[in-house]
């Protein structure tokens, strides 16, 4: 239950970091809505916006949209530009006409986006205000997922952190995890913390309104998902203390935020290791097959979702990769540290974007392996680089041991088919 | 403030988008916060395009705000200029940059860029998509097109064509084709291939041949009154739609020569008799105006079908869809909101529905066949394969189209004649998914099925229950399922009209006597 060995070159934490500002082909906060309505089972999240706010749901949640799902954008026309008190009645309708059309909703969710935080619509004194005249069936929260203001992940950071103000007081001593988790990893996760006698596990969000956790001053909390800083904070001021963990993918990753819980809550080296040794050696068998592909290979991460340097990470440790440049929207110290101490030095770190600048890197290193926006991706590979989309990396189960070999998978399979595809004539 | 789940158009701006991806040598420089960029993917996803659209944000954020969005605004200009080197940039504003009023155009005009600049202005709370690539075009024709010398030779423009049209790509080659044969030569192809040059040398075409009025119209409009050249006024989809242009062509051009029509197919395949099952098949149409307009006449007068109902989501060409669908002696439907048009769907309980890529989901859920003839569409109405809808080869592709999704013919009798075998009961499902999945009958809606001795209460437009007697009801269920749903509403329809409270045997025969064809 050791914590792991850093590089034998040193980590990155100590690089200089470059930071650009310019075109970020990125998408805004709202796009966290896609995973995080499937969570939160009785939630709604409205979207207060324009057209190009629903078009980009409509884009990013594809055919999702048919089946009744749990969000919408109320779009503002060019009548509630012109007055505010306006603004606000117009919003109480279009809420209860909602909340009577579909009565399963316990939690609303109001979502500010570009053009409701340029006029100022005061979204947090309507969720006040929806709040009383709903109660009890109904909490109505707001948050901003703005482009101005969030970076895609940072869509579900901005949820949860509004959130962690309202969540009860308590003062046991409970672990919370914080981080939207597909179901089928939530319960892996559930079952390694009870195995090794740590409870009871809160999560953050819960699935419904109802079994929602506590917090409080003894409450000790870790993190699933790297783009979590304003939970971080808004879970500290409620007095709760964090646990610094690399995060949990690929075995590594899983072995070491596992043991920063079970050191915690004093958990022998032994029961830790009956809980682990055995999912341990399957993600290590699992990851070596998908690894076959990718020792050696050299790969560019463009900024995406603040998970970059913890795949960089796993990547370079576990699948033999080279990382070229690693880049995320941002990086937070307190959250990315623990992983830049693992990452092994060589690779550029780079925070924030200046696209076109960045391009030409890309086309300068000439990677294996190039993992950005699907706005880039094909422009890309028709320029003979091979490219692995990266919004996939947030919808898809790769979190813990039983998705290590999935994880790598992910990265190895566009690598296996431009090996694969033989598009010339025999002669 | 409207609540949306759906929309059937993006903002104005992608519109712009489509018109500036559509071409060469043209560069958009779009104010626009972080996440704009998701239009993006529509190219590069949807369309598979292998280059980024040619579009700069600007990308402000937060802190920008009150500091120097304009600042930025000109950087990006500069450098999309710099290092794209375009012959002409498209500048504007979207949703959120119209709020903080930098004025895009004023800006880059001070600049002192070499190019042209056109500026844009594109309504985010009031317009939309294709507004936004109708206007762009017109804009951009106005500033760079140039009075000149007419060709020699007749030639005509083609117009509207864009990024993100559905089909557009094979259209365009198939009308090319069409007047190639007819000795009329193409001056230029706008927006789709064009280049700010080209553009400038659109009035040296004798006349413009206009396909998608949605993107092109009111650059038709325009270069008739500055330029003098007339516009083609049919969209060539179907074989009656082709002879009229063709007809309209020959006029235009001072020409007799004809095209060939030997690859022509629909006339003999509608003829055959395997075909005569289409007829007086319900349809519900459902698009872009001009889409649907156009496939109201090919379902009608080249398939044999009976229309049900017509609708589109492009209020700008409301007018000549009300007075069409008048015309065919059925009500318009004219929304954005595709609950709606799904609404009006169930109402009309039509066989078949030709729409958009909502009308294909709201098919799939009621267990309608439904074909695909209009945007928005997804990647696989992007196909590899040569697909126009226009011209004769469209002809032969709707026909394709608008078949498959139906039982075919023969299938057709075969079921009724072995529905009582037990390879082909209702809930046997069907072989080619391993006898797992169970079909889903469009007329019964999913939760318990009827005992059948309960009798089953339907509420008729009037409010007056009309009650399904077991025996009718068991009776019903003989029919063949694709047409049950069809049955079961003429019968309540006859029972309504004469004011039969209790349906029975006689009544259900009665009915399909009445509405025999």
């Amino acid at each position: 239950m050791t914590r792991l060995a850093p590089p034998a070159q040193g980590g990155c934490r100590a690089a200089p970091v470059l930071k650009e500002r310019g075109q970020r082909e990125v998408f805004c906060g709202l796009t966290g809505i896609i995973w995080l309505h499937r969570k939160m089972q009785d939630a709604f999240f409205l979207v207060v916006g324009s057209r190009t706010c629903a078009h980009l749901l409509q884009s990013a949640a594809g055919v999702m949209i048919f089946a009744e799902p749990r969000f919408g954008t109320a779009i503002l026309e060019e009548s509630d530009l012109a007055g505010m008190a306006d603004a606000q009645a117009e919003l109480d309708r279009e809420v209860a006409r909602l909340l009577a059309r579909r009565p399963d909703i316990r939690q609303l969710f109001l979502v500010g986006s570009c053009p409701s935080e340029v006029i100022k619509l005061d979204l947090s004194k309507a969720a006040e205000r929806l709040t009383q005249a709903h109660a009890p069936r109904v909490r109505v929260l707001n948050y901003s997922g703005s482009g101005i203001e969030t970076t895609f992940t940072e869509g579900e950071d901005a949820c949860l952190a509004a959130m962690v103000p309202v969540l009860p007081e308590t003062q046991a001593r409970d672990v919370l995890i914080a981080g939207a988790l597909p179901d089928v990893v939530e319960d892996q996760m559930l079952g390694l913390l009870e195995a090794m006698g740590i409870g009871p596990v809160r999560v953050l969000p819960a699935h419904r309104i109802d079994d929602e956790t506590a917090v409080g001053p003894n409450t000790v909390f870790a993190l699933t998902q790297p783009f979590l800083a304003e939970t971080r904070a808004a879970l500290m001021r409620r007095g709760a203390r964090h646990i610094p963990a690399p995060f949990p993918f690929g075995e590594e990753g899983t072995t070491a935020w596992l043991a920063a819980i079970a050191a915690e809550f004093g958990v022998s080296a032994d029961r830790f290791a009956a809980v682990t040794d055995a999912p341990r050696d399957r993600a290590r068998r699992a990851v070596a097959r998908a690894a076959e592909t990718l020792r050696g290979k050299s790969v560019f991460f463009l900024p995406d979702s603040q998970m970059e340097i913890s795949l960089a990470r796993f990547l370079a440790r576990e699948c033999g990769m080279t990382p070229l440049e690693v880049a995320q929207p941002y990086i937070h110290d307190a959250i990315h540290g623990p992983e830049l101490d693992l990452l092994p030095a060589g690779p550029r770190i780079a925070e924030g974007q200046d696209v076109d600048l960045q391009l030409d890197r890309v086309r300068a290193d000439r990677p294996d392996l190039t993992v950005c926006g699907l706005g880039l991706a094909n422009p890309l590979e028709a320029e003979g680089l091979t490219t692995k989309w990266a919004i996939e990396l947030v919808f898809t189960p790769v979190h813990f041991y039983e998705q290590a070999g999935d994880l790598a998978a992910l990265f190895a399979r566009p690598l296996r088919r431009r090996d694969a595809l033989r598009l010339e004539g025999a002669s | 403030m409207k609540l949306a789940v759906w929309t059937y158009e993006g903002p104005p701006h992608v519109g712009a988008m489509r018109v500036a991806t559509a071409m060469r040598g043209l560069h958009y420089v779009l104010h626009a916060p972080q996440g704009d960029t998701y239009a993006d993917l529509l190219f590069t996803m949807i369309e598979r395009r292998d280059h980024r659209p040619p579009v700069s944000y600007t990308t402000f954020q937060a802190r920008d705000l009150g500091a120097d969005t304009a600042g930025l605004f000109k950087s990006a200009c500069q450098d999309a200029v710099d290092r794209f080197a375009p012959q002409a940039i498209i500048v504007g504003a979207s949703c959120t940059a119209e709020l903080i009023q930098d004025d895009p155009g004023g800006l880059s005009e001070t600049m002192g860029l070499g190019i042209p600049v056109v500026p844009l202005e594109l309504p985010s709370y009031q317009r939309k998509e294709l507004f936004g690539a109708d206007e762009t075009f017109y804009q951009l024709v106005k500033a760079l097109a140039r009075p000149q010398q007419r060709t020699e030779a007749v030639s005509c423009n083609i117009l509207g064509g864009t990024a993100l049209g559905f089909r557009h790509r094979d259209d365009i080659r198939e009308i090319t084709g069409l007047l190639a044969e007819m000795g009329i030569a193409v001056n230029v192809c706008a927006p789709l291939g064009a280049t700010p040059a080209d553009i400038a040398r659109m009035p040296a075409a004798h006349f413009n041949v206009l396909l998608y009025p949605e993107t092109g119209e009111s650059a038709a409009r325009w270069l008739e009154k500055a330029h003098g050249q007339p516009w083609t006024k049919t969209v060539p989809i179907g074989v009656g739609a082709t002879r009229d242009f063709i007809a309209e062509l020959q006029r235009l051009a001072g020409t007799d020569a004809a095209p060939d029509d030997s690859r022509l197919r629909l006339p003999w395949w509608s003829g055959s008799v395997d075909s005569t099952y289409l007829t007086g098949k319900r349809v519900f149409l459902f698009g872009d105006a001009s889409h649907v307009m156009a496939m109201a006449r090919v379902a009608r007068d080249e398939m044999g079908f009976e229309l049900a109902g017509m609708g589109c989501y492009n209020r700008e060409f409301a007018r000549p869809l009300r007075a069409l669908a008048k015309d065919y002696g059925v009500e318009a439907l004219i929304t954005d909101d595709y609950l709606d048009v799904e609404a009006e769907i169930e109402r009309l309980a039509p066989e078949m529905i030709l729409g958009t890529q909502m009308e294909r989901h709201t098919a799939k859920r009621l267990g309608i066949p439904c074909a695909v003839i209009s945007a928005p569409v997804h990647v696989q109405d992007f196909p590899a394969r040569y697909s126009p809808v226009m011209g004769f080869e469209g002809a032969n592709v709707l026909f394709d189209t608008l078949v498959h999704p139906l039982v075919m013919g023969l299938e057709e009798h075969l079921l009724a004649m072995f529905r009582e075998d037990f390879e082909f009961h209702d809930a046997a499902g069907a072989s080619h998914h391993g006898a797992k999945a169970m079909r889903r009958a469009p007329d019964d809606a999913p939760g318990p099925q009827p005992t059948g001795e309960v009798p089953d209460q339907v509420r008729d437009g009037s409010g007056y229950d009309i009650v399904w007697l077991p025996a009718a009801e068991r009776e019903l269920k003989k029919i063949p399922f694709f047409v049950r749903g069809k049955a079961r509403r003429n019968t309540e329809a006859f029972a309504a009209e004469r004011g039969v409270a209790q349906i029975d045997i006689d009544t259900l025969y009665e009915a399909k006597a009445h509405y025999a064809r």
